[in-house]
């Protein structure tokens, strides 16, 4: 089966940016957090969240300083801000639209509900009191489209392209809170056990919902190498880096069987597995956490490019 | 207007006619607050499924929804078999005529019509002369607006053979009044308007090119998600469960017109096209279009691809034309003409012209070549200035209009907040043409005038739609 580039190109970007739409509501959940425990410096926080988002220069452009109200404004509902959740939902929507033919009903009509639930609750400034139910709706409505997609979408051309979105935006989310945060997380500055560290680790986890997971496999007592393990190398954690890899592999193979050739995009994923997927964490610390977390967020750049290339997204 | 008006629940005189008993007996049970109730979940409905249209010359192409109105509109079969006979006919002699005019026409030596209403006719398409179309078929997709003033009095009012829209809506109104009244549906038994998609399917890939073998390769063609109608693009497409494209999307290749997949190129060989002549194609109509597919017209007539509908279609359906489809009718069907036309005065000729400028206030006055409900005088309702302005406009370029006489619309209930209450509706039913046969399919498109007295029903001017049923014998 083949289908228009156009389309392929619709679908990657429409879940993409769903999962972006998640991903922040995640991390403003987390800000929140942070600021209302009060431990450490919370308009320093808010600037990790910012830049996690990928949103800190842009910010500065707009605001002379960082502080609680304007970041999460910025980062909810900013039309300027291409990934505020607002701009997300709509970007999704409007993707979704382009490629309906290739949706099920069902799916369509979650990211339309999903779409429309959110211009109603981000049509104003949200209030703090109103934050928490805001964002546990957005989760819940992107939950609903994922849960539509799985549950009704044909397992074909266009599921592969769906999930490519969802892992891509995935394991770059991922990548750059380690990349903001990957001092904490190294042995050498970290004093185990302040309560300091306890804040900063927790915060990394929770801003990928991956605090239940970490307690069931590590109990109580690790510390930040065991972190660092579970987003990176753990197979099972469904946001760690080798997890979406995986995810992305197995997409690109299901795409290419029956082409008898391999393309360019899935030599790449397969040498990313290899290369930097495939030994254990002592070695990435060995490596340089924060050099590899760079060099992964250059490959998943370079992977989202090279599968442009390979199907066809544009002419 | 001294005519009383025919109403389609009520006749003339105020006894109910019979195709309505069914729903009358059931909406005298109803309950005015729970029908309220109901309006308001059918819009709930409307926009979860996005069936929305995009507002021209507003910031960020707004989207809207068409107002539905609850109250079906309800046609009995014997009424509907005889409207469909007068169609088929009409039909028939549109895509005759359109032969006859790219090939031999006989109908102008035949002195039946003037040589230069097609000569210099825009809506003339010099490239389509001697092309065979795949088929035969000109006019695959058809949607003949209708007008009734009376039992049996249908007047078309508009042919509709380039790209007729709103069949999207016939079938998510049905949709609608299915989920919310299913006692409805079990009390009446209407025929059934789903299958239009399936049709549709089948009546393009019966018209593929000759060179097919096997299942043909269908598409739609949409100028994109910003046009007005792009859901319904989308929404035949997903129905049919054939690919959406755009312009971008396809080239001519090893001379077959081709859309691009993941894998490479793949040939087309039905284009369902909802863009407009002048923009399919940028080499041999209007060079700036981006919209079309640079050569796909030089396929077309080496019969390559199929194009739904054929270029040059468009003079079928051009209001100077209209006034001649009665002779048209007789000139290749030898039959008498089935479906009246609206009596049409030309104002390019002097004497009609005068007519028209002396009765302007019970005239409705057209561009020729205007569409959308824009750019038309509406006499009786018209204030004195906009006469005025009017008569300057048609007095300056008198061959760029038609009148016609104000026709005593029939009227149908809607639903108000106090209950029934009628308003002036027209009708589009859809017709399905290939060399299998001619299909009309039981219901169309009703459109209505929310407003009080008002006649005209175009969306774009704050008109609605309706659920159309046809019901069983």
């Amino acid at each position: 089966m083949a289908m228009l580039g156009k389309t392929a190109n619709g679908l990657f970007w429409m879940f993409r940016y769903l999962e972006r739409a998640e991903n922040t509501a995640r991390l403003i959940e987390t800000g929140q957090r942070i600021a209302l425990t009060r431990l450490g410096d919370a308009d320093d926080e808010w600037k990790s969240i910012l830049q996690s988002a990928g949103a800190y220069e842009a910010f500065k452009e707009e605001y002379d300083d960082v502080n609680k109200d304007d970041v999460i404004d910025y980062l909810l509902r900013s039309k300027t801000n291409g990934s505020s959740v607002l701009s997300c939902m709509n970007s999704a929507r409007h993707n979704a639209r382009l490629v309906r033919t290739a949706l099920t009903g069902e799916v369509w009509e979650a990211t339309n509900a999903a779409y429309m639930a959110a211009r109603e609750l981000l049509a104003r400034k949200v209030s703090e009191r109103d934050l928490p139910k805001v964002l546990g709706a957005i989760r819940q409505r992107a939950a609903l489209v994922r849960g539509m997609t799985h549950g009704t979408m044909m397992r074909n051309e266009i599921y592969d392209f769906a999930r490519i979105g969802t892992f891509l935006e995935r394991a770059d989310n991922t990548a750059r809170i380690l990349d903001v945060k990957y001092y904490v997380l190294l042995p050498s500055v970290s004093a185990v056990g302040t309560s300091l560290d306890n804040v900063q680790w927790e915060t990394i986890l929770r801003s990928v919902s991956a605090r239940g997971g970490f307690r069931m496999e590590y109990g109580g007592g690790a510390g930040p190498q065991e972190i660092a393990d579970f987003l990176v190398l753990d197979r099972r954690m469904p946001r760690s880096l080798a997890f979406c890899t995986r995810k992305l592999r197995e997409n690109l193979t299901h795409l290419g069987s029956g082409t008898g050739q391999s393309l360019p995009s899935q030599k790449l994923v397969s040498h990313m597995e290899r290369m930097y997927l495939s030994h254990d964490i002592e070695a990435v610390f060995d490596y340089g956490l924060h050099e590899f977390i760079q060099k992964m967020l250059g490959q998943f750049r370079e992977l989202a490019q090279q599968i442009e290339i390979d199907y066809r997204f544009y002419e | 207007m001294t005519t009383p008006v025919f109403d389609e629940m009520w006749g003339q005189d105020e006894t109910l006619r019979d195709p309505y008993r069914g729903f009358d007996a059931w909406f005298s049970g109803e309950d005015l607050g729970r029908l309220r109730a109901k309006q308001r979940e059918a819009e709930d409905l409307f926009r979860l499924t996005g069936i929305t249209f995009n507002v021209y010359g507003r910031a960020e192409a707004e989207e809207r929804l068409i107002p539905f109105d609850i109250i079906p509109r309800i046609i009995s079969n014997a009424e509907w078999q005889k409207l469909t006979r007068g169609i088929e006919q009409r039909v028939r002699a549109i895509n005759a005529f359109l032969y006859d005019i790219y090939h031999k026409q006989e109908i102008i030596k035949a002195g039946r019509i003037p040589a230069e209403m097609i000569s210099r006719n825009i809506a003339f398409e010099p490239h389509m002369i001697g092309v065979e179309p795949p088929g035969g078929v000109y006019t695959h997709i058809v949607g003949i607006d209708l007008v009734r003033t009376g039992p049996g009095d249908f007047f078309v009012l508009e042919d509709n053979a380039r790209t007729p829209s709103g069949v999207s809506y016939m079938l998510e109104n049905r949709e609608t009044m299915l989920q919310m009244f299913p006692e409805l549906f079990s009390r009446n038994r209407v025929q059934q308007v789903q299958s239009y998609p399936s049709d549709l399917r089948r009546s393009l890939a019966a018209c593929a090119p000759n060179r097919v073998e096997g299942k043909p390769v269908v598409a739609v063609l949409t100028p994109g998600i910003f046009n007005s109608a792009y859901f319904e693009h989308a929404f035949l497409a997903d129905q049919m469960g054939v690919e959406l494209v755009e312009g971008n999307d396809l080239r001519v290749v090893d001379g077959k017109v081709a859309m691009r997949t993941t894998r490479g190129y793949k040939p087309i060989d039905v284009l369902y096209r909802r863009v407009d002549d002048e923009y399919i194609d940028p080499l041999n109509f209007n060079p700036e279009s981006s919209l079309g597919i640079p050569g796909i017209m030089d396929v077309y007539r080496s019969g390559g691809i199929t194009i739904a509908n054929a270029p040059g279609t468009g003079i079928a359906d051009d209001k100077a034309i209209y006034s001649y489809m009665p002779e048209i009718v007789e000139f290749y069907t030898g039959e008498r003409p089935l479906l009246q036309n609206v009596p049409t005065w030309r104002c390019s000729e002097p004497d009609a012209l005068a007519y028209v400028l002396e009765h302007l206030e019970e005239l409705v006055v057209k561009e020729v070549h205007g569409s959308g409900g824009y750019g038309m005088l509406i006499g009786p309702t018209a204030s004195k200035k906009e006469i005025a302005t009017f008569r300057k406009k048609l007095s300056a370029r008198p061959a760029n209009y038609i009148a016609q006489p104000t026709l005593a619309l029939s009227t149908v209930p809607i639903f108000t907040r106090n209950g029934l209450a009628p308003r002036h509706v027209d009708l589009r039913p859809f017709v399905l043409v290939s060399p299998e046969g001619i299909r009309v399919t039981p219901g169309g498109l009703t459109r209505v005038a929310l407003k009080s007295g008002s006649l005209v029903v175009n969306s774009s001017q704050g008109g609605g739609t309706k659920d159309t049923w046809v019901l069983e014998d």
